[in-house]
């Protein structure tokens, strides 16, 4: 118990000494803004991560939380003129709020049923943010999005708004472990070993399910509150069915249940288009071919195929 | 040694009442007017040949299936309709036929998992890990540990409960099951799968169990533990109840010894 605390110590501390050096030496924008890219990404994974990877409940409508916010802070402080702070809070008061009307009818489905339920919604969220003209922009996007500022402190591109977000990835990051570490935690990954075993043992896995749901939407719509301010122009396209298949990819080439998984999904899904520029157009066919050689042969995720990798070299040596 | 809610009572004292219990599947009655009752304290055991509707039987008491008709009265109370996460609170705990531990958690963290209802730490609890919420967690563990001990299996603590060898995986399960503190245990067919060794321990821990005040009620195929534990035993066959009696009574029944070999 006390070592594992201490390895995670360790952990976080390689990832905060990373996270600034990289930071503070950097001051190419491109490579900076691709390292702010990756961390709104994770809090994407690290939401989906927790419901698909720990509780083994699919969606393929995450990327419609990830609209929620983004679209919620773009009106509330684009249109409105709302401090965007408060916004967030909208935004993720929405996310929450809509997950949880989407949720207790859903999440009483399981498996197919439940991916196609996400599915769907999903779509809707998409077809409505293109449809609402008036209000979103529609197909065309959103202009205007203001840039956050707190006091005399304005994020921009750059190192400002890195800091920002990986700040914010890693209160994540500390927020799901201690979650996972819990009396909660642990009957979530109850319900994915035995749904049926779960039940039996009392757990009332139905409203276990729809907040870890509702948790991962919030984080799903602070990814998208920090992606808005940060491009400062939004359009329906960012939001759809591909991306929801995109975060999946994230978390299952990551590795399901596992956090620093969800970061390396995030970093390797946001790295490629970028390595990938000249074909962007197969960009999907090698995303599709990833995933498939990662699920034959690592069906655990990288991290712990390569972690197993690690430890089989160690072993063959001595 | 493990706790139960049980205040010693008068032995007479029903904790469970079925009364007239029918279920249908489709056009068949698995279940045909069952009644019996269960005294505070003892250990009921429920036979019957292949598909008499046992599990049925243990279906509908904790609360999976809903019967047709009838009723089952737990402590004094109508549960038909109660969800199965606040039986298990109200004290009913089950053990599965078939072994379904939680396989890539740690055998301890199974046991934390059976504590589900008896603890209270929520999400906001985790997140802000007040004093309140650690000090839960360590009470948690600390039972978790007795518990371990009671049933004989601290070595295998930490081991993933998917690792541990069938045997262990079915005392495992039952430990998990007194987690929850029941005033109820059914263990649906215990002993199946189990070499004479591990059948002989297991009527030892059916007996601590016993000691410390929890009934029970017992599925089993393997006869001479159930004549041997048992203080009462219940007949089914093709979803009727075909007896009731002390376990003497029971072997000397005609009715039943037909219903086993065939009336020929």
């Amino acid at each position: 118990m006390t070592d594992n605390k201490k390895t995670i110590w360790i952990e976080y501390l390689v990832f905060i000494c990373a996270v600034s050096a990289f930071g503070l030496v950097t001051e190419n924008t491109y490579y900076l803004q691709i390292m702010t890219f990756i961390g709104i990404n994770t809090l994407l994974a690290l939401g989906l991560n927790m419901l698909m990877g720990y509780t083994g409940q699919v969606s393929l409508g995450h990327a419609a939380f990830y609209g929620i916010g983004a679209y919620t802070t773009a009106i509330l402080s684009g249109t409105y003129g709302m401090n965007p702070w408060l916004a967030l809070v909208c935004a993720v008061a929405a996310a929450v709020l809509i997950a949880f009307i989407v949720g207790l009818p859903t999440l009483r489905l399981s498996g197919y049923y439940l991916a196609m339920g996400t599915l769907g919604f999903g779509m809707i969220v998409n077809i409505v943010i293109r449809e609402w003209a008036g209000v979103t922009g529609g197909a065309s996007g959103f202009v205007g999005i203001p840039m956050l500022e707190a006091g005399s402190l304005v994020f921009m591109s750059g190192a400002g708004y890195y800091f920002l977000v990986w700040g914010i990835v890693f209160a994540a990051m500390i927020i799901c472990r201690r979650l996972l570490a819990s009396r909660t935690g642990r009957a979530l990954r109850a319900i994915h070993d035995g749904e049926n075993a779960a039940v039996a043992i009392g757990v009332n896995t139905h409203f276990l399910k729809l907040e870890i749901f509702m948790f991962s939407a919030a984080l799903g719509a602070v990814a998208g509150f920090l992606y808005a301010h940060f491009v400062l122009f939004i359009s329906p396209e960012s939001f759809g069915f591909m991306f929801s298949i995109k975060i999946v990819t994230m978390v299952v080439i990551g590795g399901m249940a596992s956090v620093w998984g969800a970061l390396l999904g995030a970093a390797v899904l946001t790295l490629l288009p970028e390595v990938l520029h000249g074909f962007a157009e197969y960009e999907m066919i090698v995303f599709g071919l990833i995933l498939m050689v990662v699920m034959i042969f690592m069906p655990q995720g990288l991290t712990r195929g390569i972690m197993d990798m690690i430890r089989t070299a160690g072993r063959a040596r001595t | 040694m493990i706790r139960s809610q049980q205040t010693p009572g008068i032995r007479t004292e029903q904790i469970l009442k079925v009364q007239d219990l029918t279920k249908m599947f489709g056009g068949v009655k698995a279940q045909d007017q069952i009644s019996f009752s269960i005294e505070k304290g003892i250990v009921c055991g429920l036979i019957g040949p292949n598909g008499a509707g046992k599990t049925t039987l243990f279906n509908m008491i904790t609360g999976i299936y809903r019967p047709d008709a009838g009723k089952v009265v737990f402590n004094g109370k109508d549960i038909r309709k109660t969800p199965v996460y606040r039986l298990v609170k109200a004290g009913v705990a089950r053990t599965f036929q078939h072994v379904e531990l939680f396989s890539s958690m740690t055998l301890l963290e199974n046991i934390l998992v059976g504590m589900h209802v008896r603890t209270q730490a929520g999400f906001w609890a985790a997140v802000t890990r007040l004093p309140a919420m650690k000090r839960e967690e360590r009470q948690s563990r600390r039972r978790a540990e007795e518990l371990l001990e009671f049933t004989g299996l601290c070595a295998d603590a930490h081991k993933m409960a998917g690792d541990l060898p069938a045997g262990r995986q079915k005392t495992a399960q039952i430990a998990r099951a007194l987690a929850s503190e029941p005033l109820l245990l059914l263990l649906d067919e215990p002993a199946a799968g189990l070499n004479p060794v591990e059948t002989h321990a297991l009527g030892k821990l059916i007996q601590k169990i016993k000691q410390s005040g929890i009934t029970m009620m017992l599925v089993e195929h393997d006869m001479s533990l159930v004549m041997k534990m048992s203080d009462k035993v219940v007949v089914l066959d093709q979803g009727k109840k075909l007896a009731e009696g002390t376990p003497r009574q029971i072997q000397s029944n005609e009715a039943v010894m037909s219903a086993y070999l065939g009336n020929g």
